[in-house]
């Protein structure tokens, strides 16, 4: 899960990484408010899950109330590259000497946790990774020996970090090292980390993603939910433990396991589909698990059939047939459904369909010849 | 031959008394793997259809003389239930847990390779491996499987390894060794593991590798394949048409340098000379023709 950039400073603050004094804000009021607790001048920042807002107008600086009124107004309900703005984050304003970057992030190839530094930050860090790579003071981190402050003491020298940001910087490195680690985060990133003119290093901004599978062991982390998701479908899913993506077209998806949905995505379009959707009921799905994924594409208006498309380990294809069959009784599915059934006790879950296929329950023997018949049926 | 596992292979299950645990550990005995004992702290001393259970792992390797441990966990416990593998002695751990945090499985990984660089990870979220007619160890249907050889495949994707097996085994052509490594981010062993092991098992004459969008593990194989492997490869490689995943944030774009899309990967591995297909059917039918061009 990703979090707003106020969710992030919220999480750093629980590590000790300094970040500016600040609140959020739903209306122009509240805005002003939090202004005035936070102290003039402030930041009015919109609070999105995307990329370049401050080039998109949703980042201003008030330096009183009517400037924060007239820019609250602006930014709240904003269009950011298809992010409306719902929610600002106030802060007082920082003067700043230098911006830099910091990140901690698994290494995948070598499996092992990749800190960057960079005295080169800000905006165009993208740019400075393209064409100055050597400006970005990398290090790899053993997962199981960890950053101690020597190590980052030694890095930041390193980076060629400011000398009066050193110390600190250090100190602030290990605590986001422990925020990533312990804080069960697959990035935390800190662009710009800032060096003010009074000599200190805090985290003007947050880019925190969460790993979901260990929200297990964070039941503190039910206070990110908000504005997760708007979409019906994704949040019905979601409730029900299912991987739902919602795309254009009429083809509706249910697969086991990411790879085997993502290549019915594929194969329905490469005998002229278009899908209206990823969804993945997982390993070892039960047969609730598989009537919810029916009823949630059930709900979509745009599709026109249903492919069911499982090929079973772990989860049992019987299973999947009492799913279909639940389904069916409980609800009323409007679109035609084509099957595609194999793997573990597929023989069973057959069996169990067979007295109940017609012509809007339809199995078919492979995955290509399911994918041309659901075409069919959807250009019908 | 087969790689990582054979019919001699002895085997515990670390969950044998869970639900999963008993079907599959019995469907792999019934499969005709030496499943020969189970380990549960609770309930050392009970039996599974006549498997025995053992308190610890060390117990149960202790009195069975197992080399291989099929993990099947709790997210939460998993990870240890690895380690203690690992410490009872255990080569070869297969772990099918999903859903394991990447933090967990990031130092699991690094303390098996400093302290036990003599055992191997399979997993976790993975299907396991079946060499047909030998052993199954993990949760692939083994009906699926023709024995035989002559093609090894490896895949990244649970439910694609059971496409492949299936489009092999449909047509008569018979497999030497089935992995499936799991797509999480820190995975046991890699495509290049099984690539190497495939290249020198004498009974491999052709490999069929899965792979999928995200990461950079293809581009790495197809890196290795020009430079080690000279048996033909067939490639599949999911996610063509899937829809843009998260951004990463800036350490993201900054490692990867591209997106880690499936064009890119299939791009990569062409020029190492690997026939791609566009489904799996398709890579089936390719590995189809290959093998009958062999004899």
């Amino acid at each position: 899960m990703d979090l707003f950039e106020y969710q992030g400073k919220q999480y750093f603050a629980r590590f000790a990484i300094p970040v500016s004094k600040g609140g959020v804000a739903d209306t122009v009021e509240e805005a002003v408010a939090q202004a005035t607790a936070a102290g003039y001048p402030v930041v009015v920042k919109a609070q999105v899950k995307v990329g370049g807002r401050g080039k998109a107008g949703g980042v201003k600086l008030a330096a009183d109330a009517d400037e924060v009124r007239t820019h609250a107004g602006n930014i709240l309900g904003l269009d950011i590259k298809g992010h409306v703005v719902k929610r600002l984050w106030i802060e007082h304003a920082s003067d700043i000497e230098k911006e830099y970057y910091a990140s901690f992030t698994l290494d995948r190839p070598n499996k092992v946790h990749l800190g960057m530094l960079s005295k080169e930050g800000g905006v165009d860090i993208e740019e400075v990774a393209a064409t100055n790579p050597d400006a970005i003071a990398k290090v790899s981190i053993d997962p199981a020996v960890g950053l101690d402050l020597d190590a980052a003491r030694a890095w930041v020298a390193a980076a060629d970090l400011d000398e009066v940001a050193r110390e600190q910087a250090a100190a602030l490195l290990v605590q986001l090292y422990r925020c990533y680690v312990d804080g069960d985060c697959d990035l935390a990133e800190i662009n710009p980390l800032i060096l003010t003119p009074q000599g200190e290093v805090k985290a003007l901004d947050a880019k925190v993603t969460l790993d979901d599978n260990a929200a297990f062991r964070h039941p503190e982390w039910e206070e990110f939910a908000w504005g997760e998701t708007e979409d019906v479908r994704e949040q019905m899913a979601k409730a029900k433990g299912l991987n739902y993506i919602g795309l254009d077209g009429s083809v509706g998806i249910i697969a086991n396991g990411a790879g085997l949905a993502m290549s019915t995505l594929d194969v329905v379009n490469q005998v002229g589909g278009q899908a209206a959707n990823f969804l993945d009921i997982g390993g070892g799905a039960s047969p609730d698990v598989m009537a919810a994924a029916l009823e949630v594409i059930n709900t979509d208006p745009k599709v026109k059939v249903i492919f069911v498309n499982i090929f079973g380990g772990i989860t049992k294809v019987d299973d999947v047939a009492n799913g279909i069959l639940e389904a069916l009784g409980r609800v009323e599915i409007s679109s035609p459904i084509v099957l595609r059934l194999d793997g573990t006790n597929a023989a069973e879950g057959r069996a169990l369909l067979a007295p109940h296929l017609s012509d809007t329950l339809i199995a078919e023997p492979t995955m290509l010849d399911a994918a041309r018949r659901a075409v069919a049926l959807a250009g019908a | 031959m087969s790689i990582f596992v054979d019919e001699t292979t002895k085997v515990i299950v670390q969950g044998l008394t869970g639900g999963q645990g008993r079907f599959h550990g019995l469907r792999n005995r019934d499969y005709g793997t030496q499943v020969v004992g189970g380990v549960s702290p609770k309930k050392a001393g009970t039996d599974v259809d006549g498997i025995p259970v053992y308190a610890s792992a060390k117990e149960a390797v202790a009195a069975t003389g197992a080399t291989a441990s099929f993990v099947v966990v709790p997210p939460a416990g998993a990870c240890d239930a690895i380690i203690e593998a690992a410490e009872a002695g255990i080569s070869f751990i297969v772990c099918i847990t999903e859903g394991i945090p990447a933090q967990d499985e990031a130092r699991t990984y690094s303390r098996l390779v400093h302290e036990f660089p003599g055992t191997r990870l399979l997993g976790p979220n993975c299907p396991g491996i079946i060499s047909p007619g030998k052993c199954n160890i993990g949760i692939t249907s083994g009906d699926i499987a023709l024995a035989g050889g002559p093609v090894g495949i490896v895949s990244r994707s649970g439910t694609l390894t059971y496409q492949a097996l299936y489009e092999l085994s449909s047509q008569g052509i018979g497999q030497t060794t089935c992995v499936g490594i799991g797509g999480d981010p820190v995975p046991g062993t890699n495509f290049i593991d099984c690539l190497e092991a495939f290249e020198a098992d004498p009974e491999t004459k052709a490999i069929m590798m899965i792979g999928e969008i995200g990461g950079s593990e293809e581009e790495r194989a197809a890196a290795y394949i020009a430079e080690r492997v000279t048996k033909p490869i067939v490639s599949y490689v999911a996610g063509v048409t899937a829809p843009p995943g998260r951004k990463m944030g800036h350490a993201g774009a900054i490692i990867s340098g591209s997106q880690g899309t499936a064009q890119a990967k299939m791009d990569a591995l062409r020029a190492a000379g690997v026939t791609i297909g566009l489904n799996p059917t398709e890579a089936g039918q390719a590995m189809i023709e290959i093998v009958r061009g062999l004899s």
